[in-house]
């Protein structure tokens, strides 16, 4: 019985993690399209995919603890034609389960939209073992591989959309802690398309996921400094939007790149990839400095960990100071 | 009813030129899988030539049945098999292996008509399979799924996590082929990691289990009917096979799993298969 498309909208501001707006999206999709199927691995009331099995218990599949059968079993669901979609946690989807991921969703180039929740640090007193900062490495460097990391709660619900329209395997990195919904309702996302939040002259920071409320905040603050910085959401790091990136060199002349996950091969590395080889100018990262997480509240973590509004001034300054020592 | 002897000896002589193609590709390619490629062949020969619904000139028809090659390493069995069921020219298997060649050393759905999976890495076949025989009861189709497995394939753990999905689900549209030639890479599967008893293991895990001679086309086309008659469970053929079969001087020789005859070894095979 289809009772309609109910949907309530997310006011800015308000804190939604993006797990749960995925869930929603799920539901809203699964009504619309019956070859939607959702996959779990234990952990369906966390990555929110429980909502979906409550609606829809004949196209969802808990495969138990067992992330390389649940990656395998998407792949044959989306070889018979199914628009799969496959979570549980980061740090097991793809680390666990990255070859599987490689070899049975990717080189097979299948509909399998990998929803991966709890990545970064903010899934807080878990601690390291739950505390994903390598996944949009892992993700990125696979071929024919997407990788999307909605910001908000409005930009989930486009993103899952979006994949669910566009076949080919994708990495969709979701979060466990609300954050603050920065988009309305009209925001217009597209696959592959950075969206320029604000617009400055100094300096550019790309961000991603958590990390674009905060580079708001940073930009904000940066204004009292006197300096004016563009904030770019990033949010497919794969594939990565180039023209965002060199326009940011042309028009700002440095970035600081920001995101939860490590400071190695996530964001900060792609757009120092594209910058480096085609407009070199400075770039800083702000994320994990190549160490584990460890346990405690998500706002300490962010904090001791370098991830907040006030790591991004200190890195946007510093990337304005390099720029204007390279003149 | 049992197969009648004409409909036998046509599946064994199919097989027999199949297992000729596998050596002479091999030889052609100076490297691939020699042995498995030849315990396999009379199964994979029951299969697309008796047991199986499908049609080459359809090779996306929804509701044909599904075989995946879960050790992958076998390709060039599937290779001749579908070549010779006319999915695409036997002058492909010359180049096998080659640069930019439809024949990938392990089999690429993508590139080659008929495959219906890529697979290479061992232990992925059976979640695969899980995943289409699901999808076939979600949209109400009759197809079956084979899905052919190597012994030391089984060492692997994402085998039983996908052997407890088939039987949590009760999916009879799904039949498994364990082919037990008792040799990997490294040596005797008992030498190297044991299997114990992989009947028991199998009906552990609440499969229904057959065993027969993998080298009998008469055992292996009573068996796929046996299968097709079981209701809520999945069924495992455990076909006791011998690695390098057909080929006097390979048979039961591990060294054989991965080396391919040289020209010379060829000739010898393929004057012994005449």
């Amino acid at each position: 019985m289809n009772m309609g498309e109910i949907r309530i909208m997310p006011k800015r501001g308000e804190k939604i993690a993006t797990r749960d707006a995925y869930g929603d999206a799920l539901v809203r999709l699964g009504e619309r399209n019956p070859n939607i199927v959702v996959l779990d691995a234990d952990l369906a009331k966390s990555t929110k995919t429980i909502k979906f099995k409550k609606k829809f218990p004949e196209r969802f599949f808990d495969l138990g603890i067992a992330e390389a059968d649940m990656m395998g079993t998407a792949a044959g669901l989306a070889a018979a034609g199914k628009v799969a979609f496959a979570s549980t946690f980061a740090i097991f989807a793809t680390g666990r389960a990255w070859e599987q991921i490689r070899n049975s969703i990717c080189y097979t180039n299948l509909h399998v939209t990998v929803a991966a929740s709890h990545a970064g640090i903010a899934v807080g007193p878990d601690g390291s073992s739950h505390q994903s900062i390598e996944d949009i490495a892992l993700m990125r460097v696979i071929p024919n591989m997407k990788v999307v990391v909605p910001a908000d709660a409005v930009e989930t619900d486009k993103a899952v959309a979006a994949l669910v329209e566009t076949p080919g395997p994708a990495y969709l990195r979701l979060g466990r802690s609300g954050v603050p919904v920065i988009y309305e309702e009209d925001y217009e996302f597209a696959l592959g398309k950075a969206s320029v939040l604000r617009d400055g002259s100094d300096l550019t920071i790309i961000a991603i996921g958590a990390m674009v409320h905060a580079a708001l905040s940073a930009a904000q603050a940066l204004l009292q400094e006197g300096i004016s910085a563009r904030v770019v959401n990033m949010s497919t790091v794969k594939p990565l939007d180039r023209d965002a990136i060199l326009s940011a060199v042309s028009e700002t002349g440095a970035i600081v790149a920001a995101e939860e996950h490590s400071v190695i091969g996530g964001l900060g590395s792609a757009v120092s990839e594209v910058v480096c080889e085609l407009a070199p100018a400075p770039v800083i990262r702000v994320g994990v400095r190549d160490r584990f997480g460890q346990s405690g509240e998500p706002g300490e973590l962010m904090a001791a960990y370098g991830l907040t509004a006030s790591d991004i001034v200190e890195a946007a300054r510093e990337a304005v100071t390099k720029k204007a020592t390279a003149k | 009813m049992p197969p009648d002897e004409d409909t036998i000896a046509v599946l064994e002589a199919r097989a027999q030129d199949v297992r000729r193609d596998i050596v002479q590709m091999l030889a052609k390619a100076k490297s691939g899988h020699p042995g498995g490629s030849l315990s396999c062949a009379d199964i994979v020969v029951a299969l697309y030539f008796h047991v199986m619904r499908h049609d080459p000139h359809r090779p996306d028809w929804p509701d044909r049945d599904r075989f995946l090659m879960s050790k992958g390493h076998c390709a060039p069995t599937w290779y001749s098999v579908l070549a010779r069921a006319g999915y695409f020219p036997m002058k492909w298997l010359d180049d096998l292996r080659k640069l930019n060649s439809p024949l990938q050393g392990h089999p690429d759905f993508l590139k080659t008509p008929g495959v219906e999976m890529s697979s290479g890495s061992l232990g992925q076949g059976l979640s695969i399979a899980n995943g289409m025989a699901l999808a076939a009861r979600l949209d109400g189709r009759s197809y079956r799924v084979y899905v052919l497995l190597g012994d030391g394939e089984i060492q692997e753990g994402q085998v039983w996590e996908a052997a407890m999905t088939s039987a949590h689900h009760k999916l009879d549209n799904l039949c498994a082929i364990i082919d037990n030639n008792g040799l990997q890479i490294d040596g005797r599967t008992d030498e190297v990691k044991s299997l114990g008893s992989i009947p028991a293991k199998w009906e552990s895990f609440d499969w229904n289990v057959i065993e027969v001679d993998g080298h009998s086309m008469a055992a292996l086309l009573t068996a796929f009917e046996a299968a097709r008659a079981v209701k809520h469970r999945p069924t495992v053929i455990v076909a006791r096979t011998v690695k390098g079969k057909g080929v006097s001087f390979m048979e039961h020789v591990v060294d054989y799993h991965g080396v391919a005859p040289t020209e010379q070894e060829c000739a010898r095979a393929l004057a012994e298969m005449s």
